[in-house]
């Protein structure tokens, strides 16, 4: 019982301790936002490598899944005669959910991992230090213009996810089950609102500040070699993922409502 | 090694070491305290660095020279103590306060810490870039202070394609690019071999000579610190336990500075702290 008390109670502090650096890191990069330097270089630098270097793999992962949905929807909806509800099923889930979320995943797993390995490898050989030696507030020039870069760019890439996946979905209704293309789009613009478009890139916002915020922290902060570089990296990747999972549902739960 | 007459490393300083005001010292010590969960490293260290002076802190793995000279560059907050730069309390500065001041600094990491993505010339200048030098100028610069530190034709390569002696090199020309008036050296000569160290010796000895630069190192090397240092300090269960001028290292009969100098596993060292365990080690 007191060997269970006493992991549960080292399981808060640790939890506490982690909220307490994200809830500071993320305070301490807003403050800084307002004044200068911005580093718009770093930034431009940032947003092509969360953003344009991201683009493969969201493109193929949107691209599957609007397939897939299409595909397992038809089977569904064809018992019941309502095959012509696959294109609005798609692209709601689509912008609704899948598209910030699986995004969210596939960003967590490539930019947060690479903002927590490259921190973590600049912490332990001291370069971070070495910043604070040459003038150079490390806040400032690393983790603000990665944060700005990945906020900016998962909006831009759940839009382009979101066309991509529609067009899977559209794709294989057409060509593969043999539907009709007027009906499948008229269904689909027919019952979609502005608002669920929106909503998907309020999430898609969201979700890139929480992998913008965890994996510099825990790269930040990372100790002890290139040990402690390979598990501040795994705990970016696993906290960003859940965190993603976790704040959608809630998401979902305020907005729609 | 290459000369470079016409570089300006003098700094602005210079004038202080002939001055008669320059009875106040540069860097003031006093009380300083740390301690990391129940391990105390820093405990009262008190220690005084005159304008122009050149002076290294020994000490055993462990003594806490690194977070010594951590706290001094505002890296690890102390737990108490004051210190005092050009009589102003750094510890009560706010953070960008503390930045500004930054640019009187320069500090050479044990390991370089070359920044991996920029290049060597990039990494040379990037104090003077982030002083709004325009990138040409702050280039030239660069490569005046690699020629000085006797690297040629490498300003465009990356840090990853150096050696170890001449990233340690290309760290020591950032360090010194934007013209510090006070200059830290975490280990100047660890991990090179001795014809490198001997290199770097002779650039800081240089240094020193050329600009009149406020020094404070910390090695292990105790040929290292006789050739670079006026003085020589040893750190020892956290507190500075004697200061000598480094022409006395081999005739000062402190017990505590014979066994360090003389590298005798058993003494008045290990009589205390975690030298209790190093003894008990040896025993065993």
């Amino acid at each position: 019982m007191i060997k269970l008390l006493t992991a549960t109670g080292k399981l808060t502090e640790a939890l506490c301790i982690h909220l307490g650096l994200y809830a500071a890191t993320f305070t301490g990069t807003v403050r800084r936002m307002s004044s200068k330097p911005w580093y718009l270089r770093m930034l431009l630098q940032q947003a092509e490598e969360v953003g344009v270097q991201s683009l493969p793999v969201v493109m193929l992962t949107a691209l599957f899944t609007g397939m897939v949905l299409a595909l397992q929807s038809y089977i569904v909806f064809h018992r019941f005669a309502a095959e012509s509800l696959t294109g609005l099923v798609v692209s709601m889930s689509l912008v609704r959910e899948l598209g910030p979320v699986l995004v969210g995943l596939m960003v967590a797993g490539r930019v947060g991992a690479a903002f927590a390995a490259e921190l973590g490898t600049m912490r332990v050989t001291e370069q971070i230090d070495a910043l604070w030696t040459l003038s150079t507030d490390p806040v400032r020039y690393l983790i603000m213009p990665r944060l700005i870069a990945v906020t900016l760019m998962m909006p831009l890439l759940v839009v382009i996810a979101d066309f991509i996946g529609i067009y899977g979905g559209y794709a294989i209704s057409i060509y593969l089950l043999d539907q009709n293309p007027s009906v499948y789009i008229e269904n689909t613009t027919q019952y979609m609102e502005l608002s669920d478009f929106y909503t998907g890139l309020v999430k898609a916002g969201f979700f890139g500040i929480l992998i913008g915020i965890i994996g510099c922290t825990e790269g930040f902060n990372c100790k002890g070699g290139a040990a402690g570089v390979g598990t501040a990296t795994t705990r970016a990747v696993v906290i960003s993922c859940m965190s993603i999972l976790i704040s959608d549902y809630f998401l979902t739960a305020w907005m729609f409502a | 090694m290459h000369e470079h007459p016409d570089l300006r490393l003098l700094p602005y300083r210079m004038d202080v070491r002939m001055s008669s005001e320059a009875i106040l010292p540069r860097i003031q010590i006093r009380g300083l305290c740390k301690r990391f969960n129940n391990n105390t490293v820093l405990e009262d260290v008190d220690l005084d660095i005159m304008p122009g002076q050149s002076t290294t802190i020994i000490g055993m793995s462990g003594s806490g020279k690194s977070v010594l000279i951590k706290c001094i560059l505002g890296l690890i907050k102390p737990d108490s103590g004051e210190i005092l730069i050009d009589g102003e309390n750094w510890l009560l500065l706010k953070e960008q306060e503390l930045l500004l001041r930054m640019q009187r600094i320069g500090m050479l990491f044990q390991g370089a810490a070359l920044f991996d993505s920029l290049s060597v010339w990039e990494n040379v200048s990037f104090a003077l870039l982030r002083q709004n030098i325009g990138k040409k100028e702050a280039r030239e610069r660069a490569i005046e202070v690699l020629e000085w530190v006797g690297l040629h034709d490498i300003s465009d390569l990356m840090p990853a394609e150096l050696s170890g002696g001449m990233a340690k090199r290309v760290g020591l020309a950032r360090t010194i690019c934007h013209k510090p008036d006070i200059v830290f050296f975490d280990e100047p000569t660890t991990g090179l071999d001795p014809i490198m160290s001997d290199v770097i010796n002779h650039l800081i000895v240089r240094l020193h000579k050329d600009s009149g630069t406020t020094m404070l190192s910390i090695t292990h090397d105790l040929k290292s610190a006789a050739m670079i240092s006026d003085r020589i300090a040893l750190l020892c269960h956290g507190r500075i336990h004697r200061q000598i001028p480094s022409s006395e290292l081999d005739s000062d009969q402190d017990p505590m500075l014979r066994q360090f100098v003389e590298g005798r596993a058993q003494g008045p060292i290990n009589r205390s702290h975690w030298g209790q365990k190093i003894e008990e080690a040896i025993q065993r």
